[in-house]
């Protein structure tokens, strides 16, 4: 990787100066969605639940959509809006005829995503702890998990994003690789009490099982080794997606 | 006599291909310094992958290219910090404004805010964007458009502009302002590069000009020199068919110059008017229109390559 931390700082800017012009209509729905989520699934749907693990419903759901919401956060922005800025707004060929460099527009994304996933993240965080479904100060533990979620959706999408020869493909991104992770994360059940145990192995696999995890425990205020795995997963898979992502950009916007 | 400075771009047998096809076959290319600088060529002929090998967004499959005397392969960072480039199709934020345009592009060369600002209100006034400035690009007009997009390239005070075909479906009116820019430009000490397929727009700007076709460089020299090595100063055009052309040419004293392109046939000599009257002479009462007018590049591309600059290369 050649990065100069100060021209991948202009990318983030130059998405950071566009997205003020729209924040108002961007971060409002951040905080209507969890709402529905909590107030449909939480105390709808959980109202025919007595318990699950020693905790209401609600309280399970909690954390489980706090990763969700960083995951959703990265994602939009690494999928449509940075494929709308190579193909159509030519975005990338403009910045690569000044000093900033491939690598600094995979940086300057990378981290703007994850900005974006803190917007989501963050609001959902308020809107859970005005519901009072935050431990405090202990969940305050789980506000890192974001960032972290932020990184590793954001390294998946842009591996997916920098490859893809057309933009229909989306809709096979999210429909079967986010929605079903989604479902199928530990968010809404626990997978570990419905799964048999060598398909456990398997599910580990799965990349939103790490962060609902690891905000779980910071729920929960219960850390054992298996957050070291975890953190672990995010940032293996982050870093091999992000050296694929950087020879798809490389290719595509330096042949 | 001051030191000759060594040139700004020094291309040495660069090939560029993608997959079978060659873009660029073993071009040779020096762009002296302080001059202004053309690349003529049909469409295909490989002058945009010469540009990008210039400013580094292309690695030349064999060859060096040397910007500012270092080579873009290693150094491409620092060689695009003093180089500024527009592109054939403009790179702009269509929902930002012009000068919010202007200030992120200001900060990818790391120019701190106040440069920015002052260089912001210099280019808008060089440029005449006026109140355009603070108006969102996707409501200015293609004119507007390209001299913002000329503005950007201009955010680093380049010793090198580069501009991909600049006034490529422009109105006349504004072909002919941003010239005067590019001229003043020029006349400031800025190096300037352009690639065109208007062999009007590389005749007024250019002091120099490479001709490529099928990414080899096919000539090499400034505008006049190439029309008068290879034709004479003067043409005249007619038309007839190939029978005709061939009783007219054989009915002159002295062989001269020709080309044909369809119908039309062009002879050329340096002081036209004892051909034109030659010529009428030979036409009998037939009184066709003959047009006596300056040879161009135009006629030096027809004459060295057998097709048209607006035929594919």
């Amino acid at each position: 990787m050649d990065v100069s931390p100060r021209h991948a700082w202009s990318v983030w800017r130059r998405n950071a100066t566009l997205y003020r012009r729209t924040w108002k209509f961007n971060i409002l729905p951040n905080f209507f969605e969890p709402v529905f989520y909590l107030t449909a699934i939480g105390i709808g749907v959980g109202a025919y639940i007595s318990e699950i693990g020693g905790m209401r419903y609600i309280e399970f759901l909690t954390p489980g959509l706090l990763a969700v919401a960083a995951m959703h956060g990265a994602s939009f922005e690494v999928t449509y809006n940075v494929y709308v800025r190579i193909h159509f707004e030519k975005a990338y060929d403009g910045m690569l005829t000044t000093p900033v460099g491939p690598d600094d527009i995979l940086i300057g994304e990378l981290l703007w995503s994850m900005t974006r996933s803190l917007f989501y993240g963050g609001g959902f965080f308020i809107v859970a702890a005005l519901f009072g479904l935050v431990p405090f100060p202990g969940g305050l533990a789980a506000l890192v998990v974001i960032p972290l979620a932020g990184l590793l959706f954001a390294a998946i999408g842009l591996a997916f994003t920098m490859r893809i020869p057309f933009i229909d493909l989306f809709s096979f991104y999210f429909t079967l690789f986010l929605t079903p992770l989604f479902l199928f994360s530990d968010v809404f059940f626990p997978i570990r009490e419905r799964l048999p145990g060598a398909w456990l192995i398997v599910a580990e696999a799965l990349p939103l099982l790490h962060p609902v995890r690891l905000a779980r425990s910071a729920f929960l205020g219960e850390w054992g080794w298996v957050a070291l795995w975890d953190v672990g997963y995010i940032l293996a898979v982050s870093a091999v997606l992000l050296e694929f992502a950087r020879r798809g950009v490389r290719k595509r916007m330096m042949s | 006599m001051p030191e000759p400075k060594p040139p700004v771009v020094s291309m040495r047998g660069v090939s560029k291909s993608y997959g079978r096809s060659l873009a660029v076959d073993g071009l040779d290319l020096d762009v002296p310094a302080g001059q202004c600088f053309g690349l003529l060529g049909p469409n295909g002929a490989g002058k945009t992958t010469t540009l990008r090998m210039i400013y580094g967004a292309a690695r030349p499959s064999a060859g060096t290219v040397a910007v500012f005397g270092r080579d873009v392969a290693r150094h491409g960072r620092a060689v695009r910090a003093q180089l500024g480039v527009t592109l054939q199709d403009n790179v702009l934020i269509e929902t930002a404004t012009a000068r919010e345009n202007m200030e992120i592009f200001g900060r990818h060369y790391l120019l701190d805010a106040e440069t920015i600002a002052r260089r912001v209100g210099t280019l808008v006034e060089f440029l005449q964007l006026g109140a355009h400035a603070d108006m969102i690009v996707r409501r200015l007009s293609g004119g507007f458009k390209r001299r913002l997009a000329v503005a950007l390239s201009l955010m680093n005070m380049p010793e090198l502009l580069i501009l991909d075909e600049p006034t490529t479906g422009l109105d006349p009116n504004v072909r002919q302002g941003l010239w005067s820019r590019i001229r003043a430009l020029r006349a400031a000490g800025t190096t300037v590069l352009i690639t065109t397929h208007y062999m009007d727009e590389a005749e007024r700007l250019c002091d120099r000009v490479v001709i490529m076709t099928r990414g080899r460089a096919i000539a090499d020299d400034a505008p006049a020199a190439l029309i008068a090595a290879h034709l004479a100063r003067e043409a005249i055009e007619f038309d007839c068919d190939e029978a005709e052309g061939e009783r007219f040419l054989a009915g002159l004293d002295d062989a001269v110059p020709h080309l044909r392109t369809g119908d039309r046939l062009m002879a050329f000599a340096d002081d036209a008017g004892w051909l034109q009257e030659a010529l009428r002479a030979l036409d009998g009462g037939d009184r066709r229109p003959f047009v006596l007018r300056p040879a161009n590049l135009e006629d030096v591309f027809l004459s060295l390559s057998g097709t048209r600059l607006d035929e594919e290369g």
